[in-house]
């Protein structure tokens, strides 16, 4: 049988094997652990390749032996590579991260208070690129022989060549240097107490992140759009008498939107974690300056921290993205449930 | 079904015009890289000029806070992008293929284990990894950042490298090839390279733009090449701080950057054409 071209090239492990839906949900959950698993091993590596020890912090110029030994100690690292690895594992697992070399303050509140700016800028730049990109992907596959089918697709192009940092560099150009709108950096020092200047501070980084998501968008979008109008079963629905627009929306939309989920969770994660560059533009608190000045201070416990909850987040997007596109997708089901062929 | 491309193309007759674009703007900036080994317009270490002069016939670009000319750092630039470019698409793809082709080869198991770690590995963002890898080498340099990108490509390279020789090795000309005596090397040599080539060589030409753009994002964060290296992500760091006085400097460093990633970008769609003489027929 001839399978419908529906899904892009997303690797998807459990594609060939038929476990039930209940089954699918632990496998995909105990993928999830392991991933955590691999994550906090790559990340303990990396951090013991990071020169100095990080007792080192702890210390002043001159300390003697006694110091440092003391100093190791309370850190930990003059335990054995192993028993280390479980101690870190132990505290992940807990949520301990420590705390920070440089204030002393617990991490994870640090990290807490850096996600206010981290998350909302993320989530908007992602509600803004998907508001951008759904009508412009679907116009620019329907419309492909006019110019503004071509146009919006040439656009596009550009999009996936254009570092971010740039584009929120010109748009500070534009509208902070030459139309005076918008503020071309900082963030209010009292937070989400001022709502309206925290939604003025994030005005521009936001439309940074949501266009160049838009521009990677838009051509998922009219991939898919293009498979749905070439599909036998568009045709079929218009051959037994649905208008064009009906057509579409009872039977493309949801069929068009099974691999754009899987993209959306990996674009969604992306910008997460691309919020560093735009943060540095910006001068934006977030969780992307506190990794750059963790990591410019060697303070450890923050670099650890941020980067083990940032993996956590872009594994439970992930995770969240699979289950959902086998809510929208009944032949993921019926497959899942063994009941289709 | 009709055999329409599933990945995003342009109308078939665009795409010699593609490839020919694709090949000046690339073309221009190796031109541009070799000619700053012997000739620059000015001394890209020193002031010619006053501070922050607007463009003119004898700056055409003009000049930075330190009165040193832009023209003369951008084309500089263009050599250090050139160089990570190619440099991890080098790493990534020595790396990337035998990984890809010895997971190819694997026990089921095996195979299993490093199809999942890949996976993981490449939802690790590129930008991560190589904060972390320069992060963890002494001092930040040309090298570690090239070091990073070429590790994060070769993750990819390798999972496309497993699927398309997996791809291969079913074929009856493997069984053939086995058959008539020729090793397991030389099944690779003959058989599985040449066949999965045109498509790697495209994913490469990709992913050389990718790691440009990621090049100049590390040198932007000042995790990049050190001074006196001019590198285009720097560049427009330093001039983001000007950018009220002398807008020009935040913009014509990023032109140049655009114009390198879509010429490679193009080169790979003509590429894709020229490589696959299976597509050429369909047409």
């Amino acid at each position: 049988m001839q399978k419908p071209a529906l899904r892009l090239q997303v690797s998807h492990p459990s594609d060939e094997r038929k476990p039930a839906i209940l089954a699918y949900i632990l496998r995909r959950f105990a993928i999830l652990i392991l991933s955590l698993l691999i994550a906090a091993v790559v990340l303990f590596v990396l951090l013991r390749l990071l020169p100095g020890d990080p007792a080192n912090a702890l210390l002043s110029v001159g300390a003697d032996q006694q110091q440092i030994e003391a100093a190791r100690e309370q850190v930990g690292s003059n335990l054995p590579l192993h028993e280390q690895f479980l101690r870190f594992v132990g505290s992940l697992a807990r949520f301990d991260l420590g705390t920070s070399f440089v204030s002393g303050k617990p991490v994870i509140e640090e990290i807490a208070t850096r996600l206010t700016v981290t998350v909302p800028l993320a989530l908007l730049g992602f509600v803004l690129a998907v508001i951008i990109a759904v009508p412009l992907g679907i116009l620019s596959a329907v419309k492909a022989h006019r110019w503004y089918g071509a146009a919006i697709s040439t656009v596009s192009q550009l999009g996936i060549a254009i570092p971010v940092f740039w584009v929120g560099i010109l748009l500070v150009t534009v509208f902070a240097v030459n139309l005076r709108l918008f503020p071309s950096g900082g963030y209010p020092r009292r937070g989400w107490q001022n709502e309206g200047q925290v939604l003025y501070a994030l005005a521009l980084p936001v439309l940074t992140i949501g266009l160049v998501m838009a521009a990677s968008l838009i051509r998922y979008i009219r991939s898919a759009t293009q498979d749905v109008l070439g599909s036998d079963y568009l045709r079929t629905a218009r051959a037994l008498g649905a208008s064009f627009p009906e057509a579409l929306i009872r039977h493309g939309i949801r069929n068009g939107a099974v691999p754009i989920v899987s993209i959306l969770g990996i674009e969604l994660a992306t910008t997460l974690l691309g919020a560093v560059v735009v943060e540095r533009v910006f001068a934006l608190p977030g969780l992307g300056s506190m990794l750059l000045l963790a990591i410019e201070q060697r303070d450890y416990p923050n670099v650890q921290g941020v980067l083990f909850i940032s993996t956590l987040l872009v594994l439970l997007i992930g995770f969240a993205a699979d289950l959902a596109q086998r809510v929208i997708d009944p032949r993921l089901r019926e497959r899942a449930t063994g009941a289709a062929t | 079904m009709s055999a329409q491309d599933l990945s995003i193309d342009r109308p078939a007759r665009k795409h010699s015009l593609a490839l020919s674009i694709g090949l000046a703007l690339v073309g221009l900036n190796v031109a541009v890289a070799l000619l700053t080994l012997f000739w620059t317009p000015y001394d890209p270490l020193n002031a010619s000029g006053g501070r922050l002069e607007a463009p003119s016939l004898l700056h055409w670009v003009g000049t930075d806070r330190l009165g040193r000319d832009y023209l003369t750092q951008i084309m500089i630039g263009a050599r250090t992008a050139l160089i990570v470019g190619t440099g991890a698409v080098a790493i990534g793809a020595t790396i990337g293929v035998t990984l890809g082709i010895l997971a190819a080869f694997a026990t089921r198991l095996l195979d299993d284990v490093m199809a999942a770690t890949l996976d993981i590995l490449i939802a690790f963002p590129t930008l991560l990894l190589a904060m972390l890898v320069v992060a963890a080498s002494d001092s930040a340099s040309l090298w570690s950042a090239i070091l990073a990108l070429g590790l994060a490509i070769s993750a990819i390279v390798a999972r496309l490298t497993r699927i398309l020789a997996k791809r291969v090795l079913r074929q009856d000309y493997i069984v053939a090839s086995r058959t008539s005596g020729t090793s397991w090397p030389g099944v690779v040599l003959r058989h599985v390279l040449p066949n999965i080539w045109p498509t790697l060589s495209v994913n490469f030409a990709l992913q050389f733009g990718l790691a440009v753009i990621a090049e100049a994002s590390l040198s932007y964060l000042g995790l990049g090449a050190p001074p006196p290296n001019a590198s285009w992500g720097r560049l427009l760091q330093e001039a983001q701080g000007t950018v009220y006085t002398a807008p020009v400097g935040a913009i014509a460093p990023g032109i140049a950057l655009v114009a390198l990633v879509i010429g490679m970008n193009l080169l790979a769609d003509g590429l894709r054409d020229v490589g696959d003489p299976t597509r050429g027929r369909s047409r």
